[in-house]
C-alpha cells in the first residue's frame, strides 16, 4: 500500500511545517519543497511505466512517434512549471508564480507549434 | 531515500531557532543572524541536491531536451 506512505510523509511534512514555520519561515519553505520532490520521486517509477505501455500502444498503433514525444515534452514542461510556480507562490511571491507559470505555457506552445502546423496543412491539403 | 532529509530539514530549523532564541538573550544579535543564515545554506545544499534530481530524473523520463 503505497498511498499509506505517501499519505505518511505528507502528514508528518506538513506538522514538521507548522512547528517550523513559525519560528522559521525561510526554512519551512526548503522543508515544503523537500516534501513535494521526495512525493514526485516515489511516483516516478509508475509513471515511467504508464509511459511505457502508452509507447507499446502507439508502437502498435503505428501512430508517428513524434505526436507522443511531444504530449510526453508538454506534461513534462507543465509539471515542472506549476511545481516551481505553487513553490513561488507558497512563499507569498505569487507575481514571480505568475510569470514562472506564463514562461510555462510559452514553452508548451512552442511544442506544439509544428503539431498545429502539421494539421492546419492537412486541411489545406483537404481543402480544393 | 529523501524522507531522512524531511527530518534533518525539520531539525535544522527547530535547532536553528532554539539558537536564536538563546543567542538573543545572551545580546548577541548578530550572531543569531549568522547562525539562521547557516542553517538556511546548509538546508539549501541538501534541497539542491533532491531539486537537481528531480529535474534530471524528469527530463530523462519525458524526454525533454
Amino acid at each position: 500500500m503505497e498511498i499509506l506512505q505517501i499519505v505518511g510523509i505528507g502528514v508528518i511534512a506538513t506538522l514538521l511545517l507548522i512547528v517550523v514555520k513559525q519560528h522559521k519561515p525561510e526554512i519551512s519553505i526548503q522543508l515544503s519543497i523537500a516534501a513535494g520532490v521526495v512525493i514526485f520521486l516515489l511516483m516516478l517509477g509508475r509513471i515511467s511505466s504508464i509511459i511505457q505501455i502508452l509507447e507499446e500502444l502507439s508502437r502498435r498503433a503505428k501512430i508517428d512517434n513524434l505526436y507522443l514525444t511531444t504530449i510526453l515534452k508538454i506534461v513534462g514542461i507543465s509539471y515542472i512549471g506549476e511545481f516551481g510556480a505553487q513553490i513561488c507562490r507558497d512563499a507569498g511571491e505569487g507575481a514571480v508564480g505568475a510569470k514562472v507559470e506564463f514562461a510555462a505555457k510559452i514553452l508548451v506552445l512552442v511544442v506544439a507549434l509544428p503539431i498545429i502546423a502539421a494539421l492546419l496543412e492537412t486541411i489545406i491539403r483537404l481543402l480544393p | 531515500m529523501g524522507v531522512d532529509l524531511i527530518f534533518k530539514i525539520a531539525g535544522i530549523g527547530i535547532i536553528t531557532a532554539v539558537l536564536h532564541s538563546i543567542l538573543k538573550e545572551f545580546g548577541k544579535e548578530e550572531m543569531a543572524h549568522l547562525i539562521t543564515l547557516a542553517g538556511v545554506a546548509v538546508c539549501l545544499l541538501m534541497v539542491i541536491g533532491l531539486l537537481a534530481d528531480l529535474f534530471e530524473r524528469i527530463r530523462v523520463i519525458f524526454q525533454l531536451h
